[in-house]
């Protein structure tokens, strides 16, 4: 089987048509976030998992605002893409807590750690803030190398949130597409362009 | 009469195959080409990459965004099982920490392997001659070349002859070109005196001559997830699927081998087996039996074997069943590389095996340690993904960014957040690149594996206890690796991602296991007191019985096994053929 009808076998006429759909702006479904109709591949009980905690809810009404403002403030919309939540981050975060649950006590008591602070230094909870005093509050805590030895458990949470908003946000339709991953598509693999080759001075490794 | 039954049918098949990876695959699609009517027991479900790959799927597909909650390799990985298998335990002795990997399914581990097709070359047949260490193998480089040939043949390698003495030449498909970030590595390794060489991988990137079945390549890079068109090896699309085509294999899939059977002459007779489907036992007859249920299944089931005759457990009247257990070495190193920083994008998937690769290329006779070691090259802009992009550089851009200027040159603290973290992963976006180094361990009779009596898994077998301790021969190794590593890494120029290793963590030396190139359980040899099977995977003591995977390794060289387990298990199939008619068996 050639390489035209191996693309036939999987449904894709051909390299070039692929190449095309794949440069045509997002249409079509869902892109965001997944649903588990599609079972190929899985196993029994693991669609039985993910039926299951789809229906379970872990966060709060009261967690799930504080969340849907943190996750902004990580990753904001700017000139190339769109924000956290418009990147559906905080319906991920409430997943994936619940599909690897050590996220979970980290999770809560810091948003509950973070709420306290705000509550002695502001007399709000963080989400009622005004942004200046929540860019304030968030900064004590996004640098862990200036961070003072009080708001150590604010930077292990931040980490953490930091860390599951960008997966949350990059591994998107949107955050692909604003990475410029190319991939995923067949194609003839020839190697490096040679302009690029050149540009690196790597032409005659 | 209660639940459980056990349910034995008369019919006697002319050979039983337990075992559907590489081994298991290769013995039962010689056989079945040659007219045997085949039986297959596998312990897992039925597969086929056609059906039920998830190659092209997006992250976003994926709850988890191809995060590892059910599948260690991600959740897009083809595996149907891991490290741990629930109800399936296995227990480590002492302070040993042996990592065990399972696929429970047709096709075993091949449908998810790295596709790296390394020949062992005519020093590691011999390697107690040349190197001083572990123990020759009753077979030379010649010996197996043939079928190492027709293995290349029949199911397809890429890469390129360069006439080294112990890493033999093959019948190559053209081999795929490097990376960015690869060459980057093999530009710094080369400077340094490494013999830099094009990867060897049963990827097909050209047609394979004569096959109409399996299609081409088409370069997603996603070998991991098994391949729809059958573009890559795996034994369920390349040999037991086309075996069932034949007509003359029969595949019971969900089929958990529980003991060989032999009569009071001590020749089998059968297996037994509990089905997952009815939680039933069975009993099937066979003239024949072929055991290739991984190298440590292979080991626990022919310990569990045991009869008057076999006191000792099925072929191990030698006490070297389980024993000479031995994994590759394996450490390495990778940095970022600031000069790619806001790299150009363009889809560099490549092929899902190995582009670029260097073949261990010192002389012992300079060195404090006796075999050596290859380097697998990496880097790429990957997927994003969860353990993707965010296994990798994605997940420490808030550390990094503080390593270096920002996009207005000036230095920040590491972390952040808002717009200028934004960019930063977008700056930091595929500018990885490293090497794994892969290395022999010597066998030795004290790494083993035992049966532990006192505990079975859920269908009442009696599970698998480890014992396993690097020797100082593979820790002076690693040593080595580790220099090798900041040598080479330092020559790139990158932020280097992991400290340098040290004696307090055996060099960076993985625990044994975690290679998946596990090898050695039953090992093959001329001598029936020192061995478990003869030269052509029969056993020493029951002379129907043939064991076709990796537990028949004398020695394990610093190449990846598949290619090796294909080749002896073919070997062993035509050898069965010949042995059936001139009646000896």
């Amino acid at each position: 089987m050639n390489r035209r009808e191996s693309l036939k076998a999987i449904g894709i006429a051909t390299v070039t048509t692929a190449l095309i759909d794949a440069c045509k702006p997002a249409v079509k479904q869902n892109t965001e976030i997944a649903t588990t109709t599609d079972t190929t591949g899985r196993q029994p009980f693991e669609a039985k998992r993910d039926k299951k905690l789809q229906e379970e809810k872990f966060f709060g009404a009261h967690e799930m605002a504080t969340i849907t403002v943190l996750v902004d403030i990580i990753i904001p919309k700017d000139e190339r893409s769109g924000s956290a939540t418009d990147a559906k981050v905080p319906e991920f975060i409430e997943f994936i807590v619940k599909d690897e649950p050590e996220h979970q006590l980290p999770m809560r008591g810091g948003l509950r750690w973070l709420d306290v602070q705000c509550l002695n230094k502001y007399n709000n909870d963080f989400k009622s803030c005004t942004p200046a005093q929540q860019t304030e509050m968030i900064t004590a805590i996004a640098y862990p190398s200036l961070a003072t030895p009080e708001m150590q458990p604010g930077v292990a949470f931040f980490n953490k949130i930091r860390d599951l908003t960008a997966i949350g946000f990059f591994t998107s339709k949107m955050g692909i597409d604003d990475l410029g991953y190319k991939g995923n598509t067949p194609n003839q693999w020839k190697g490096v362009p040679q302009e690029i080759l050149k540009q690196y001075g790597l032409e005659n490794v | 009469m209660g639940d459980i039954q056990l349910k034995k049918s008369g019919e006697v098949h002319e050979v039983v195959v337990i075992g559907s990876g590489a081994g298991g695959g290769m013995t039962a699609y010689v056989l079945a080409n040659a007219g045997i009517k085949v039986l297959m027991l596998e312990a897992g479900p039925f597969f086929d990459p056609a059906k039920d790959s998830m190659q092209l799927k997006w992250p976003y597909e994926s709850l988890r965004r191809g995060g590892n909650a059910t599948r260690p390799m991600g959740d897009f990985d083809a595996a149907y099982g891991g490290w741990e298998i629930e109800g399936e335990p296995y227990i480590q002795n002492g302070n040993t920490k042996f990592e065990w990997f399972r696929a429970k399914m047709l096709g075993g581990r091949t449908n998810h392997w790295a596709r790296i097709s390394l020949r062992m070359g005519p020093k590691d047949f011999k390697c107690k001659d040349a190197y001083g260490v572990g123990d020759n193998w009753p077979i030379t480089y010649d010996e197996i070349k043939p079928y190492y040939d027709k293995v290349d043949h029949l199911i397809g390698v890429y890469g390129t002859n360069e006439g080294l003495e112990n890493d033999p030449d093959g019948i190559f498909l053209p081999a795929p070109p490097p990376r960015l970030n690869e060459l980057f590595v093999e530009k710094a390794a080369k400077s340094v005196g490494i013999n830099v060489i094009a990867g060897r991988g049963s990827v097909l990137t050209a047609a394979l001559p004569g096959n109409k079945d399996r299609g081409q390549c088409f370069y997603c890079g996603q070998c991991g997830r098994s391949c729809k068109v059958y573009g890559d090896f795996s034994a369920s699309s390349c040999l037991v699927i086309p075996a069932m085509k034949t007509g003359n294999l029969t595949v019971i899939t969900n089929a958990v081998a529980r003991e060989i059977i032999t009569d009071n002459n001590g020749v089998a007779t059968g297996v037994s087996y509990v089905s997952k489907d009815d939680m039933q036992e069975y009993v099937v007859n066979a003239k024949l039996v072929v055991l290739a249920a991984g190298t440590c299944e292979s080991a626990r089931l022919l310990l569990n074997s045991k009869t008057a005759q076999h006191q000792n457990g099925l072929s191990n009247s030698s006490s070297v069943v389980g024993k000479y257990l031995h994994d590759s070495t394996q450490a390495g190193g990778a940095v970022i590389l600031p000069q790619l920083l806001n790299r150009p994008r363009f889809n560099e998937d490549g092929v899902g095996s190995l582009h670029l690769y260097a073949p261990w290329w010192l002389d012992n006779k300079k060195l404090d340690f006796p075999r050596g070691y290859h380097l697998e090259i990496f880097g790429g802009m990957m997927m994003p993904g969860y353990g993707g992009y965010f296994g990798f550089e994605g997940s420490i851009v808030p550390m990094l960014n503080g390593y270096i200027p920002d996009a207005a040159g000036k230095m920040k603290p590491g972390g952040g957040f808002g717009k200028s973290l934004k960019d930063d992963y977008r700056r930091f976006y595929g500018t990885l690149a490293g090497f794994g180094c892969h290395g022999v361990d010597v066998a030795k009779e004290t790494n083993y594996c035992e049966i532990d009596n006192s505990v079975v898994d859920k269908y009442g077998i009696p599970v698998l206890r480890f014992n396993y301790q690097w020797g100082s021969d593979e820790i002076r190794q690693a040593k080595h690796m580790n220099e090798t590593t900041q040598v080479v890494l330092k020559q790139m120029g990158g932020i280097p991602l992991l400290a340098p290793a040290s004696d307090a963590n055996n060099w960076g030396l993985s625990n044994p296991g975690k290679g998946i190139h596990e090898v050695g359980t039953a090992r093959m040899g001329d001598d029936a007191k020192t061995s478990a099977v003869n030269k052509y995977g029969q056993s020493h003591d029951c002379k129907n019985l043939f064991v076709t995977d990796g537990a028949v390794f004398t020695q394990q060289a610093e190449k990846n096994p598949t290619w090796t387990i294909l080749a002896l298990s073919m070997r062993t199939a035509e050898y069965i053929l010949d042995q059936k008619k001139r009646q000896n068996i």
